[in-house]
């Protein structure tokens, strides 16, 4: 009698190592890898140990709680600081309820991971340098979160129709929040001029990002397009656009915008800018989602216009889920890179972050902080692009289906 | 999974539309003249910023002394103190003024454009007055009285031995670009035939911060950039500013060409403040100053005459510019005396032996 399945052999043996002789083979298994090894682990020691010394000794952070409520919203002013509280608050709200929809099929939520890094969010919260009223205001958005993922996991679960609602509700919180920052109806008006530091700089990544995506899935494909003028548009305009530093384009809607446009039309200058920003996203972005397309063989959409549909349908039931999915990657990439990229603006005057430092930096009290201020903006850039990197991650995981 | 996404695309695309609707408030700019050769046809920008009903004001933002956002979220400086005397003056209020103004950051590069094109009213932003940058064949600005004499000198570290300009042959100046400080190095350095190596920057926080890093021997700015600089370097005793003065540097505010009546009020609520200090009239006792005895300061806070009238301000303009920002002895005093340390000298008013000196209110 013969057997279909293959012989089974057992796994190969796993070699249990010490760390010694780990490190004898990965680090000093040659001369010229000991050397290396040597003068590598000297540099990255000295230089820590001069970073931790500068941290402690030299540094005068004495700047950074000063100027808190600048690098946190900028010139807003005093009396409307509550609305930014709602805002944060809607935020934190939507995300809760978004993680605990998004996690509806894990088992289980608060896994020793997620209670281990509220733990230390917690612990982190307490120790900004702001009054108690606010740290506890930040604990409460914390324990919000948690709150709120564990309700929209339990909605979900018992009525996975909810779910479709949560995009709809961030965009009509999208429009609340402008009311909040902006004012009017009621609310007292705030120049957009007023709002600064990372409220700007997250507002105008934000902002970027989820405009340009239309944007760029029309010019993604556009440029498919076998039309000669859609398609030639959509080169051009990907082509002019991605071919001029954004600095240049941001210029251009600065300075040169208002000397051509009619004198009707006067646009807010943080909206110039912000278009600025969503056209130059959005070409990046586009080519990003062709790339996805590219990547998904013919025979899908022969596929499913074999089964009747029409070419919008099949576009947007088997093909672009497809293509966008294996873009995530590169797309964040993107996304990242225009977080980071708002911080041009800065060159036009306007408060975001890195503007707001500018300006720290001019006050007689905090003339020479550079090191202090540069550092500190540079931990929170890292700290949101860290975040979206490790969303992206869970995104991808979450949506990985094999195929 | 795709249905899901399909969703989320369509509820992304029907906000996108909506974004146009969301245009940011913004200070209401209809009736904004576009060019300064426009200037002359239309309403008076005097005219505009009443309707308005804020003053944009052009300013550096990160120029110590002259203006910065301090820890309260406020703007500060003299430069700042002075866009507060005008549009005090032209609403006629001091209360609040801060709401009544919009400043905006403007670099070395932009400013002029920004004041062209109807972006702002005026610039108190350390601009040097030059025959090029007044006349109407070149930049086409009008530069209302000096509120800063300064001059450009260089820093150098004291360890280095140099002790004039001529000593820095061969050296490196950082020199931050696009604005006369550059120039007059040039300028100097080929009278002086010597070659030093221009290292530049776009940001004056840039250009210093270069310069602490040692990327250059020297650093060439208004005197009065480099003393303020200096108090924040971690040595400052480390640093000696040269004896040399490259230049003459009067800073001033400025409008637009061809727009005389904006131009007069802006002009002659900075020669006010200069007259105050003469006066004697400070921001505590402006109040009663109004009564004074004597007939030109009753004058001049518009108890008598039609000064205001003429200049299509509020008859009491400069009581409302004083109660803003105080006469220019406590701008001064305020902004550049008290925190950076830096003598008055040529600053003084004419009667002490300075260059501050207003023509007669009458």
């Amino acid at each position: 009698m013969t057997s279909t399945m293959p012989p089974t052999s057992a796994p190969p043996a796993v070699i249990q190592k010490t760390p010694v002789e780990w490190l004898k083979k990965n680090l000093f298994s040659t001369w010229y890898n000991t050397i290396i090894t040597v003068v590598l682990l000297w540099l990255i020691i000295s230089t820590l140990i001069s970073t931790v010394d500068w941290a402690f000794t030299t540094a005068r952070w004495e700047v950074i709680p000063a100027n808190l409520k600048l690098y946190m919203v900028g010139l807003f002013p005093k009396k409307e600081l509550w609305r930014i509280w709602v805002l944060l608050g809607m935020i934190c709200g939507l995300s809760g309820l978004s993680w605990g929809a998004i996690a509806r099929n894990v088992a289980k939520l608060f896994s020793p991971t997620v209670i281990g890094g509220a733990a230390a969010i917690a612990l982190f919260t307490v120790l900004i340098p702001t009054p108690w009223p606010n740290r506890l205001i930040l604990l409460g958005f914390e324990l919000m979160i948690l709150a709120t993922a564990w309700i929209g996991r339990a909605i979900t679960r018992n009525n996975p129709n909810v779910a479709q609602w949560i995009p709809a509700a961030w965009g009509l919180s999208f429009f609340v929040m402008l009311w909040l920052l902006a004012g009017g109806f009621g609310l007292k008006p705030v120049r957009s001029g007023d709002w600064g530091g990372l409220l700007m700089t997250m507002f105008m990544a934000v902002v970027s990002i989820v405009f340009s995506f239309p944007v760029a899935l029309v010019l993604a494909l556009s440029r498919q397009s076998s039309l000669p003028v859609v398609k030639g548009f959509a080169v051009t305009l990907i082509e002019l656009i991605r071919g001029t530093p954004l600095t240049v384009w941001l210029f251009i809607g600065d300075v040169m915008l208002p000397i051509f446009l009619p004198d009707v039309w006067k646009i807010d200058r943080i909206l110039r800018a912000m278009v600025v920003l969503v056209f130059f996203c959005a070409v990046y972005t586009a080519e990003t989602i062709r790339g996805g397309l590219q990547a998904i063989p013919r025979g899908q959409s022969e596929a499913a216009l074999a089964l009747g549909l029409n070419t919008p349908l099949s576009l947007g039931l088997v093909v672009l889920p497809q293509a966008l999915k294996i873009s995530i990657p590169a797309l964040v990439g993107t996304f990242i890179q225009m977080v980071q990229e708002t911080s041009l603006v800065a060159i036009l005057g306007l408060f975001d972050l890195l503007g707001m430092s500018r300006s720290i930096l001019s006050n007689p009290q905090f003339v020479g902080r550079y090191a202090e201020v540069y550092f500190f903006i540079g931990l929170i850039y890292w700290v949101f692009c860290y975040v979206m990197s490790l969303a992206s991650r869970r995104l991808e995981e979450s949506l990985n289906t094999g195929y | 999974m795709g249905k899901w996404s399909v969703r989320l695309l369509a509820a992304v695309m029907m906000v996108m539309p909506l974004a146009a609707c969301t245009t940011a408030p913004s200070g209401d700019e209809s009736g904004v003249s576009v060019g300064g050769k426009a200037a002359a046809d239309g309403p008076s920008r005097l005219e505009t910023v009443k309707d308005r009903g804020t003053l944009i004001c052009g300013v550096e933002g990160t120029i110590p002394g002259f203006s910065f956002v301090d820890t309260d979220g406020t703007y500060s400086g003299l430069d700042v103190d002075n866009c507060r005397a005008v549009a005090a003056a032209v609403f006629g209020t001091a209360e609040d003024i801060d709401s009544k103004i919009e400043f905006r950051n403007l670099d070395s590069t932009s400013r002029f454009p920004a004041l062209q094109n109807g972006e702002v009213d005026m610039l108190a932003r350390n601009t040097t007055w030059t025959t090029s940058r007044d006349a109407s064949g070149g930049n086409g600005m009008e530069f209302a009285p000096t509120t800063f004499y300064d001059g450009q000198g260089i820093m150098a570290r004291a360890d280095s031995g140099v002790s004039t300009l001529a000593d820095m042959d061969g050296k490196s100046i950082c020199v931050e670009t696009g604005t006369t400080t550059e120039l007059n190095l040039a300028t100097r350095t080929t009278e002086l035939g010597i070659a030093v190596d221009e290292v530049k920057f776009q940001d004056s926080n840039a250009t210093f911060a270069a310069y602490e890093e040692g990327r250059c021997e020297g650093i060439t700015s208004d005197r009065s950039q480099l003393a303020a600089k200096r108090t924040g370097l971690s040595e400052p005793d480390a640093h000696v500013l040269l004896d040399d003065v490259l230049s003459k540097e009067p800073l001033g505010p400025v409008t637009i060409n061809n727009d005389s009546a904006w131009f007069d009020a802006v002009k002659w609520v900075t020669y006010g403040l200069i007259q105050a200090e003469e006066f004697g009239v400070s921001q505590d006792s402006v109040e009663s100053d109004v009564d004074s005895d004597s007939p030109d300061i009753k004058r001049f806070l518009g108890g008598e005459g039609d000064l205001g009238e003429q200049l299509g301000l509020p008859a009491d303009f400069m009581v409302h510019a004083i109660k803003a920002a105080g006469n220019y002895g406590e701008i001064y005093d305020r902004n550049i005396g008290e925190v950076l340390g830096i003598e008055r000298g040529q600053n003084k008013l004419w009667t002490d032996g300075g260059l501050m000196y207003s023509p007669p209110f009458r």
